[in-house]
């Protein structure tokens, strides 16, 4: 299993893209650390690039990095290697990548410059988004043999959890808004890995408002020890299950 | 100098005739009822150290009593533990617990009734109901006590200072915890609360209703459940507090509701759910206050008018302004917006594009609170930006004109 | 050596395999010919694992490979049109290969001298023109001594010189004793080395036999024509 996750890794790493993304998040993170004179503001910056640029290019390098791969794994496939390491490695190599690029470009900047909660919460959630979004590029490979359909694919996915789904969620609070809605929100929004990531970052980052809000969702819910938890283990169910998917598919695919 | 010479005579012949009568286990005189009793006007009485379960003290002579090393008044949760009925008391030094509790007649570990001149100071009170209630006083001082109750409930708890139809009063120094309302006002005029620290107290740290013509100074109100209420009243001056961590709902640093004619300067409103919040204001200067770190800086409503907020900062609000309504009748000048992101051609300090502080979203919050889910999302976010473009749904007259470009120093 | 019982396969709708019996033996050169789309490179695929049959078993040593892997130590492949990692060389690929395998068993290194790989061996990949990958292909089949050869086309796209290597090299493994199965189009190559002939159409084992069958059967000397022979005889049962 090593061996084929370091070869994995090394070719990524030697990847132009993977070395540019790392050094546009350090870039945008210092800059906007330096530039700003408080910290929050800085934080702000490197949120947005959370909920926006990771997402984007950690699904699409990864949709793109599989399937040119598929020499490669065509070429292990003769090998005497289990199909499902295959994947693995193709899995473990590209989220160790995509989770250094970010830990280097914006986590290492945001550590040194924002050492609270915040600046934790926001470099775990970082972190697994990146990883959420390699599992979901995953999904979309192995859900259509075309290339550019697969790129596609995976470009919808994060249209749709990155601005989409907060646009259905705005209109359902409207269209709702005489309703005790609350709760059915709080279980909506635990469907889109953003999301959950945005809030439990904005609990540390707009505490005053966070804690204060009416409905008391936030403090009842997500604010808890066992929210936070919850939290987090929707973040990985949504690296697992996407993932798991693709594995039982790969295992029963012809290629 | 002729005063001056009046006034140590008087002093020297007071001095001459006073007498001090000592109370202690090992004394002569075993209790404080027993001293009262027997002392005259003008005298002192020293309570040495030790529990004193006398149930109501009635102080209703022209003494002073005073405690030594924290002697213990024990209400054992039946009595008011010391009533001052008389003028000119002066009750210190003692440690005054467990009043009864939520009867009709609001038993109180100090209560004055209808007083001139009564001083209570330095003492420490704990667990009663009512901490010091000064019924119809004038001139009286409450200073340097702490003040501290545990109940959880709201309805076995009462106020920590509570002064009503009083005048010329001087609340100062006090430490308050664990109360209802830290210290209530009703029907207090004339009156200054200085340098209090008020924590944690169920409801508000401050409550103050038709008190005219008073001034507080200096307070700390802190992390207490709704921040504190300043309502129904004219003419108020609030100088130099800090309104701290006042989270919930329905907390406001500072709740004005119903305030006329009143200057709000140099506090700082920091980490509270609501800095300001304000309801049928009118012609109240707000000036060099700090808003740091609240989730709203100010919530202005729409029943506002002439109002006049100036030379402020704002510092990393979550959102700096909101507002209920489209009509606005206040003035924003001159404010340090940290949100504002214009320039300076003529390099005179004043930005050269006005600043609308109220953005889309705090509108949006404001009609349908659940959004609040959605804050700085990418959704969001783009909103807001062409919002402050192309303003449409925020009313365009919400506008400092002046904005700051650096923040103020103060 | 290698027995594949009752093989389907479908892919959508179309039946790629249909009923599948064969069996092979070490020493054994088979020729597995017939023409494009009868399934060839599907039941090659299908005995490296690339391929999932929908019914049926592949036993090697008498051992089912179905969902299994390390069975895949004892194959070498050469793919049709060999795909590598684009940035990858040639010394690269191999040592990956090698790393990937972790095998103890002495190397078999005479094709990257025979072809004179080692001269290019820092040229990536994608430079390569298709024979010289075609060779690197050839060269990874052979590299582990391994007991089944299986060649899909291998001398297409190769030099006549390149050609004659290989083939050389073919034959010398075959004498070893080692099962080869080799699928082409050029049935005129085929001659020196094959022991035996499977003909494939539709989907379907049309027939198996060996050499010497085959030539006694239509009375010709040359496998092509025999095969020729056999296909018109099979066109004419079809237009009566």
């Amino acid at each position: 299993m090593n061996r084929i996750i370091k070869i994995v890794l090394l070719d990524i790493l030697k990847n132009k893209i993977v070395v540019s993304y790392a050094l546009i998040l350090a870039l945008l993170s210092w800059g906007s650390f330096m530039l700003e004179d408080n910290t929050a503001k800085g934080l702000l910056t490197i949120l947005n690039v959370i909920l926006f640029t990771v997402p984007l290019v950690s699904i699409l390098f990864s949709t793109i990095y599989i399937y040119n791969s598929s020499e490669f794994i065509e070429l292990l496939l003769s090998q005497p290697i289990k199909r499902k390491k295959i994947w693995i490695s193709l899995f473990a190599g590209l989220s160790i990548a995509m989770f250094l690029a970010f830990f280097l470009g914006a986590g290492i900047p945001l550590l040194l410059n924002a050492p609270g909660m915040a600046g934790l919460m926001m470099l775990l959630s970082g972190s697994l988004i990146s990883i959420v979004f390699v599992s979901l590029a995953f999904l979309s490979c192995i859900l259509t043999r075309d290339k550019a359909k697969g790129i596609g694919l995976a470009i919808l996915f994060w249209m749709y959890f990155a601005i989409l789904f907060d646009a259905l969620v705005l209109f359902l609070l409207f269209q709702f808004a005489e309703y005790p809605i609350e709760e059915a929100m709080v279980g909506i929004t635990a469907s889109s890995p953003i999301d959950l990531a945005r809030i439990q970052i904005l609990l540390h980052l707009d505490q005053s408002a966070m804690m204060g809000y009416t409905g008391a969702i936030f403090k009842d819910f997500f604010g808890t020890a066992i929210g936070l938890l919850v939290s987090f283990v929707l973040l990985v169910l949504w690296i697992a299950v996407p993932f798991l998917i693709s594995i039982r598919k790969f295992d029963r695919k012809d290629l | 100098m002729k005063f001056h010479i009046c006034l140590s005579f008087l002093l020297f012949f007071n001095c001459l005739w006073s007498q001090k009568i000592e109370v202690g286990s090992d004394k002569s005189v075993k209790t404080i009822k027993k001293a009262i009793e027997l002392a005259k006007s003008g005298d002192t009485i020293i309570v040495n150290k030790g529990v004193y379960r006398e149930g109501n003290i009635i102080i209703d002579k022209r003494i002073i009593l005073q405690g030594k090393d924290l002697p213990v008044l024990d209400g054992q949760q039946k009595y008011e533990v010391v009533s001052i009925k008389a003028d000119s008391v002066i009750f210190s030094g003692f440690k005054v617990i467990n009043s009864g509790y939520a009867s009709l007649n609001d038993p109180c570990g100090i209560k004055i009734y209808d007083r001139i001149g009564v001083v209570v100071k330095d003492n420490f009170l704990e667990n009663n109901f009512f901490g010091i209630y000064v019924q119809k006083g004038s001139n009286c001082i409450v200073k340097n006590n702490t003040i501290k109750a545990y109940q959880k409930e709201e309805q076995r708890i009462g106020n920590g200072i509570h002064c009503w139809k009083s005048d010329s009063m001087q609340i100062v120094g006090n430490r308050i915890s664990g109360h209802r309302d830290g210290i209530y006002f009703e029907f207090v005029s004339n009156s200054v609360i200085w340098r209090n620290v008020s924590k944690a107290n169920i409801r508000y740290g401050l409550h103050f209703m038709f008190s005219n013509d008073d001034a507080y100074i200096g307070n700390v109100f802190k992390n207490n459940g709704a921040g504190v209420a300043v309502m129904f009243t004219r003419n108020v001056k609030m100088f130099n507090n800090y309104f701290e961590e006042n989270w919930g709902d329905a907390a406001y640093g500072l709740l004005l509701k119903e305030i006329s004619d009143s200057y709000i300067v140099g506090n700082k409103f920091i980490r509270n759910t609501s800095g300001i919040y304000m309801e049928g204001t009118s012609r109240v200067k707000l000036e060099r206050n700090i808003f740091k770190d609240n989730g709203w800086g100010m919530k202005v409503q729409a029943s506002c008018m002439e109002n006049v907020i100036s030379s402020n900062n704002f510092l990393s609000n979550t959102f700096d302004i909101s507002t209920n309504g489209s009509l606005v009748l206040n003035h924003f000048n001159n404010n340090y917006w940290d949100k504002y992101e214009g320039y300076d051609l003529n390099r005179d300090g004043i930005g050269d594009v006005p600043f609308h502080p109220l953005s889309l979203f705090a509108v949006i919050t404001e009609n349908n609170p659940s959004a609040m889910l959605l804050f700085r999302s990418f959704m969001i976010t783009l909103l807001d930006k062409s919002e402050k473009i192309l303003p449409s749904i925020t009313p365009d007259n919400f506008v400092d004109e002046s904005p700051e470009m650096k923040s103020l120093v103060l | 050596m290698i027995t594949l019982k009752n093989i389907n396969k479908k892919f959508g709708r179309l039946q790629v395999l249909q009923d599948v019996n064969l069996e092979f033996k070490a020493g054994e050169c088979i020729a597995l010919i017939g023409p494009n789309g009868c399934g060839k490179t599907t039941l090659i695929k299908s005995i490296l694992g690339m391929v999932l049959p929908d019914s049926g078993d592949i036993l090697l040593h008498d051992e089912s490979v179905l969902k299994k892997f390390e069975y895949r130590n004892t194959i070498g492949y050469m793919p049709q049109i060999g795909r590598y990692p684009d940035n990858m060389t040639i010394s690269q690929i191999i040592e990956m290969i090698k790393q990937i395998r972790n095998s103890k068993k002495e190397l078999d290194e005479d094709l990257i001298k025979a072809f004179k790989l080692d001269k290019m061996s820092d040229k990536q990949m994608r430079t390569l023109s298709g024979g010289t990958t075609q060779k690197v292909s050839a060269t990874l089949a052979f590299l582990f001594n391994p007991d089944v050869l299986i060649l899909d086309e291998p001398t297409a796209g190769l030099d006549p010189l390149a050609a004659e290597i290989l083939k050389e090299k073919i034959i010398k493994e075959k004498n070893k004793g080692k099962l080869i199965l080799i699928t082409s189009h050029l049935l005129s190559e085929l001659d020196e080395m094959i022991t035996q002939i499977i003909f494939m159409q539709d989907g379907k084992v049309h027939f198996h036999k060996t050499i010497k069958d085959l030539l006694e059967s239509t009375g010709e000397t040359k496998i092509s024509k025999s095969i020729a022979t056999i296909l018109k005889e099979k066109q004419h049962e079809q237009n009566n």
